[in-house]
């Protein structure tokens, strides 16, 4: 078995709460080992002919999606309530088995749920008889990767900005804290693609834009492919280098852009705002 | 350091003092709340047992009233009368509740997680909940080849139900994103088990064991009037054919102190394993 690299942090490890996560980086890896974060370790997602119906429903709830996510890349599906958007992030991970087509990462049919690509789902759903650092553990704990729990849980705690709160209980911290917590959760098994599925919907304004930023710091550091669900133009607009926007019945892609809101990606900057101003006209237009 | 730049930490030593204090007063409220319940208990007792002596029919069973009990209880205990009484009783309650445990557990949670078994019990298991314990007395004593063997079995009857249904319930109020993250981060079903499903019920079962031990404790007695010469139910059994009320009192006695001390034992394992935030 392959054994993974832990993750360390950067000099700015002490940054001020609120203010942006420390970044990550790799740690150097053993010899004969591919580095599981290295940027080129993001999957490569392919989604083909895929349509799905639930059972009892009449029609299709998604019709002929095909798409590909290459490595690295960090993809929005942005869509209205009820388009599908959440079916096909449930598809792509595994969770669920779509009626026709298939998801392929790296070439191989996903047919289950596995730690390589993770969900982040709206609530944290974080487990309240256990500590931070033992939630965050978890993944580890189920992949029979024990051993490296020691040395690689209070790094990604350090990586999300909760290293002081590693003994705590969860239902000590708040909301935001806690989708800290269900980050390091996600990323302790080195998922090769991270799904987000609106992670950052229950939390207030300030704590979503904080969130937003750091996720996609994070993901580029350790060059994750992310699929990020959201009905948030301007979460798409600050998170993706690609939206696809869906319309609704059947659930369907109709239209596939790259995003280029300028180099900060700062929503104040004219870049930004024009780049989310063709986004939400893009919405407005087809979905 | 300045005077001033105690201020705070004064301050806090202060909180935290106060706190201390009333926390003490809420405890010696409780304790004192308690003791004028069982003083109001203690009187009715002695009102009842002075009710006794004042009829001539009842007269003989003058030496249930508190005095003549208490005398006889602290005789027990320094005879060393009360452990070897127990013991025995202990024992069947503590093998009937690990098999209704061993049974009502696992039973629990797979009908809390399947649902056609859940139906297809619902029926069967409320119609034999509702037959009494002792009704299987009978049966119990053609089936097995000891008395003790019978006497566990009661035990076990009685005990299984609250335990099966407390886990039931408790399986179906289990958060189904628990289990939707589990199973994304990779958990087998032995993984669901030991990391979710257990301590999240683990207070659900406890509180069903809780009540299974009060039953068990119930049954326990008149479980020990069949053939058996040892334990409590037998003791209160040879004290009633000898005519030695104030022995039977002070069994009585033992049997509601024991009763209680195990209760408190479970609150107490019930508060351990209580994952829930309600009073912080």
């Amino acid at each position: 078995m392959t054994r993974h690299a832990a993750f360390t942090t950067n000099a700015q490890g002490q940054a001020p709460r609120g203010a942006a996560l420390p970044v990550a980086r790799p740690m150097e890896v053993e010899s004969g080992d591919r580095a599981p974060h290295s940027p080129k370790a993001g999957a490569h997602v392919q989604i083909e002919a895929l349509s799905h119906r639930y059972r009892g429903m009449s029609g299709n709830c998604l019709d002929d999606i095909n798409v590909t996510v290459p490595s690295g890349q960090v993809m929005a599906l942005v869509g209205r309530s009820g388009c599908g958007k959440s079916t096909l992030l449930h598809l792509i991970s595994g969770l669920m088995q779509p009626a026709q087509g298939g998801v392929y990462i790296d070439g191989n049919r996903v047919n289950a749920a596995s730690p390589r690509w993770v969900v982040m789902f709206q609530a944290p759903s974080l487990f309240p008889w256990m500590s931070v650092a033992q939630n965050a553990a978890l993944g580890l704990r189920f992949a029979r990767r024990v051993s490296e729990i020691p040395e690689r849980v209070p790094a990604l705690l350090e990586m999300v900005g909760l290293s002081a709160y590693a003994d705590r209980n969860v239902q000590d911290l708040s909301g935001g804290q806690q989708q800290r917590v269900a980050l390091a959760r996600s990323l302790a098994t080195q998922p090769e693609l991270l799904l987000l599925d609106e992670p950052f919907s229950a939390l207030d304004a300030f704590t979503r834009r904080a969130l937003q930023q750091d996720v996609r710091r994070i993901a580029k550091e350790l060059g994750l492919t992310v699929v990020l669900v959201t009905h948030d133009i301007t979460e798409a607009a600050i998170m993706a280098d690609r939206a696809l926007i869906m319309a609704p019945d059947p659930g369907r892609i109709v239209t596939d852009t790259m995003l280029d809101p300028g180099p900060e990606r700062h929503r104040d900057s004219p870049a930004f705002e024009a780049e989310r101003a063709r986004l939400a006209h893009l919405f407005e237009t087809t979905a | 350091m300045t005077d001033a730049a105690y201020t705070p930490d004064d301050a806090v030593l202060t909180e935290a003092d106060k706190a201390r204090a009333a926390a003490l007063k809420a405890m010696a409220r409780n304790l004192g709340i308690s003791m004028l319940g069982l003083g109001i208990l203690g009187a009715l007792w002695a009102f009842g047992g002075w009710l006794i002596t004042q009829s001539d029919g009842m007269r003989a069973f003058g030496q249930l009233a508190p005095g003549p009990t208490l005398e006889r209880l602290w005789d027990m205990i320094q005879r060393g009368e009360i452990w070897p009484m127990s013991a025995p009783s202990l024992a069947r309650v503590g093998w009937g509740l690990a098999i209704a445990i061993a049974v009502g557990v696992p039973m629990g949670i797979l009908i809390g997680r399947i649902g056609w078994l859940r139906d297809l019990c619902n029926a069967p298991f409320q119609l034999l909940r509702m037959i009494s314990p002792l009704s299987w007395m009978p049966i119990a004593v053609m089936a097995f080849a000891t008395w003790d063997g019978a006497i566990i079995f009661l035990i076990a009857v009685a005990a299984v139900w609250p335990i099966l249904f407390a886990t039931a319930a408790g399986v179906r109020r289990i958060d189904p994103a628990w289990l939707k993250v589990s199973r994304n981060l990779g958990a087998k079903p032995v993984h669901l088990l030991v990391y979710v499903i257990l301590p999240a019920i683990a207070q659900d079962i406890l509180t069903g064991i809780r009540l299974a031990l009060g039953i068990a404790w119930v049954v326990l007695v008149p479980a020990e009037y069949l053939g058996v010469s040892s334990g409590l139910g037998y003791a209160i059994n040879d004290a009633r054919d000898s005519l030695d009320y104030s022995r039977l009192g002070a069994t009585v006695l033992v049997i509601g102190v024991i009763g209680y001390a195990l209760d408190t034992l479970c609150m107490l394992a019930i508060k351990r394993f209580s994952w829930l935030r309600s009073d912080t």
